[in-house]
């Protein structure tokens, strides 16, 4: 059966890798973010890929008045509801030491933002009795560094947020998948210095689909990050703190 | 926009360039990289000389622009954007009945690309070159923003078409897609005895897709020996394509020495049965089956190759033949040799295609293969033939400028659209394609 895909940020290059994955599986698509142009383009890539249906809206992690049309849009069509959440913001800790207001956008973009929507569309996924989100977080959440600990610190939040979703959408047939992907080939990472075992975004596509068929409740994407941030996790604190990774 | 310093390579890596590059993933950011700070673009980097390389300056990677922007079912006109590539519309469209009119050797081609270089598939001698079925295109320039297509600004169009991208950025494309029965291919091969052979039964050949492999290592009577492939789509159930392996590291010298050579292509002719076969091939495997090995320029070594590859008229073929002979008794061929009847059309000012026989032989970047292919190229010039940019990388601009008869024009059409060289790259460089001295 046709299920519906709640896409938010969908202007991201993950995104618009898991886009065409779900859209060559017969999904309808409804991609959600700011850049209007950009999403419109991506709705007729989805649509030609075989997308049921392929519809671009107006989403804004600031802006709560954004929320409302896209859940009446996805409520329109029938079968499950699945949202996948891609959004967040990582400015550089140096901006925000220099200016500590960035922190409350940063803070909702990747992770209140996003949850308040969650939260709103929940009671019609329970009701739908199941449907499935993907909540992007990042291996940054894992342990507070000195070079993205703001960023990091949401992520933290976003991803505590979605293990309390599962525990509550679990008991009506749905399903939650946490997904920390390691570095990833975007915009974001061209460039910058420093990158390793880099993925493609089709890459991290294919394996969050694959868990969200087999119901995983936490992947690392590539999978060998969960050995990196083991290892990472595992540093007692007392040398952490001295560390610069 | 961020910039990244990278090196980056033409296919057969003998040239390389380091610069900056910038890879916009929307329209918008597209414009504003055009009007801040105009580069040419580059795609898959597909190319085996120097078209899509800048060194010391910088491009534009147009790879994650990529997307199908729409398709009618009625037409088969689709619009794409330029890094769009050639192997995923086949895959996309091929189940639903629609192929792009024209593909290349491989589908990691980007549409761009393939208007750049107005490049030509299998089925050249039916239906024309990739340009001859571009609808129109976007073009960025500046800040300016203008649709071309045939009919409309037909001279800046023509300089596009086969241009190697120095008219600007070609940001969206509609294409005519042609019917196919399906996604699988009927495939005939034939072992052809010797090149006068060969040329009869490419020119008696009524199927749709067309090519030859030459075998260049074969000398005397067996000269010009080979295999003609035949193919038509068709509707069927096969098994989906085999996974594509990798080559992951460079290979020693010898892996393509003289005897090892020689031994592949007696076991490749050998492979198909005396009296031919008829098979049945994924799509992809009989358009793209170099594409089933990804890296497969790491054959080669770290030295690279050159890829010759030239056309010439009909009446010509005896020149190609000397030309064939000239590479046999060289030694230095590598397996891949492919011959092909190619028909009139073309749609650029610089397209590469011309009536009559083409031929295309893989050389390692070895001592004495700069030589040779000079000659070859002198052949071919005075044979009334000429050279494919998208293929060569050690011509001079001396010996390609009188094999493009209209180079003149483009010239003139390329300084209009750019007068400040900004999608200048090491291709125009090298054979000085924008003066006409």
């Amino acid at each position: 059966m046709s299920e519906t895909w709640i896409i938010l940020g969908a202007t991201s290059s993950m995104a618009k890798a898991f886009a065409r994955a779900v859209s060559e599986q017969g999904h309808g698509v409804l991609l959600a973010g700011r850049d209007m142009d950009d999403l419109k383009r991506t709705a007729a890539d989805c649509v030609a890929y075989g997308a049921q249906t392929g519809e671009a809206v107006k989403f804004d992690a600031r802006k709560r008045e954004t929320f409302a049309p896209i859940y009446k849009k996805a409520i329109r069509e029938d079968g499950m509801i699945n949202v996948a959440v891609f959004v967040g913001s990582m400015p550089p800790q140096d901006d925000i030491d220099a200016d500590p207001s960035l922190i409350e956008g940063t803070v909702i973009d990747s992770f209140s933002g996003p949850a308040t929507f969650l939260q709103g569309i929940a009671p019609e996924m329970e009701q739908r009795g199941g449907g499935c989100v993907v909540g992007v977080g990042s291996v940054a959440g894992d342990r507070g560094r000195i070079g993205n600990y703001v960023y990091g610190a949401a992520k933290a939040g976003f991803a505590t947020y979605l293990s309390g979703l599962r525990n509550r959408l679990t008991r009506a047939g749905g399903h939650v998948v946490t997904v920390k992907p390691g570095f990833v080939d975007t915009g974001m990472t061209w460039g910058i210095e420093g990158m390793f075992l880099v993925a493609t975004p089709e890459k991290v596509a294919a394996d969050i689909l694959k868990a969200v068929r087999k119901k995983k409740n936490v992947i690392y994407t590539p999978f060998f990050w969960r050995y990196i941030m083991l290892i990472i996790r595992s540093i007692p604190e007392f040398i952490f703190k001295k560390m610069s990774i | 926009m961020r910039w990244k310093t990278a090196d980056y390579a033409g296919w057969g890596r003998v040239h390389t360039a380091t610069g900056e590059l910038a890879r916009p993933e929307r329209a918008s950011a597209l414009d504003a990289l055009l009007s801040e700070a105009p580069a040419p673009a580059i795609g898959m980097c597909r190319s085996y000389g120097d078209t899509s390389l800048n060194d010391g300056g910088r491009v534009i990677d147009m790879t994650r622009m990529d997307r199908i922007l729409g398709f009618d079912e009625a037409t088969g006109i689709i619009e794409v954007e330029g890094g769009c590539q050639i192997g995923e519309l086949a895959r996309i469209f091929a189940p639903r009945g629609w192929l792009p009119a024209v593909m290349p050797g491989t589908g990691f081609a980007t549409v761009g690309g393939c208007i750049a270089n107005d490049v030509h598939g299998k089925n050249h001698h039916g239906i024309g070159s990739f340009g001859q079925h571009v609808v129109s295109l976007t073009l960025l320039n500046g800040t300016k923003k203008q649709v071309i297509g045939p009919k409309r600004n037909a001279g800046l169009f023509k300089a596009t078409v086969g241009g190697l991208g120095q008219t600007g950025v070609i940001a969206t494309a509609k294409l005519q897609m042609i019917p196919c029965k399906g996604d699988v291919m009927m495939v005939t091969e034939r072992r052809i005895e010797g090149w006068d052979d060969f040329l009869e039964a490419l020119d008696n050949s009524d199927a749709t897709y067309s090519v030859g492999w030459i075998d260049a290592t074969a000398k005397g009577d067996a000269l010009g020996r080979g295999i003609l492939e035949e193919g038509e789509t068709g509707a069927g159930l096969i098994p989906k394509p085999k996974k594509s392996r990798s080559v992951p590291f460079n290979a020693p010298s010898f892996a393509l020495s003289k005897p090892i050579v020689r031994l592949f292509n007696k076991m490749y002719y050998g492979r198909v049965p005396k009296f031919g076969r008829t098979s049945v091939k994924p799509i992809s495997e009989f358009f793209f089956p170099l594409d089933a090995i990804r890296n497969w320029n790491r054959l080669y070594g770290k030295r690279g190759f050159h890829q010759f590859q030239c056309v010439v008229p009909i009446e010509q073929a005896g020149a190609l033949r000397e030309i064939l002979e000239k590479i046999t008794h060289s030694g230095m061929a590598s397996p891949l040799a492919v011959v092909k009847r190619m028909g009139a059309g073309r749609a650029g000012y610089m397209s590469f295609p011309m009536e009559g026989y083409t031929l295309a032989v893989d050389f390692p970047n070895r001592a004495g293969a700069e030589a040779l292919i000079h000659m070859l190229e002198e052949m071919a010039l005075v044979a009334d033939g000429r050279l494919y940019l998208a293929k060569d990388s050690l011509a001079k601009g001396a010996r390609i400028k009188p094999m493009y008869r209209e180079h003149t024009k483009y010239v003139d059409e390329v300084a209009k659209a750019d007068p400040d060289g900004n999608f200048i790259t090491d291709i125009i460089r090298r054979l000085d394609l924008r003066s006409t001295k």
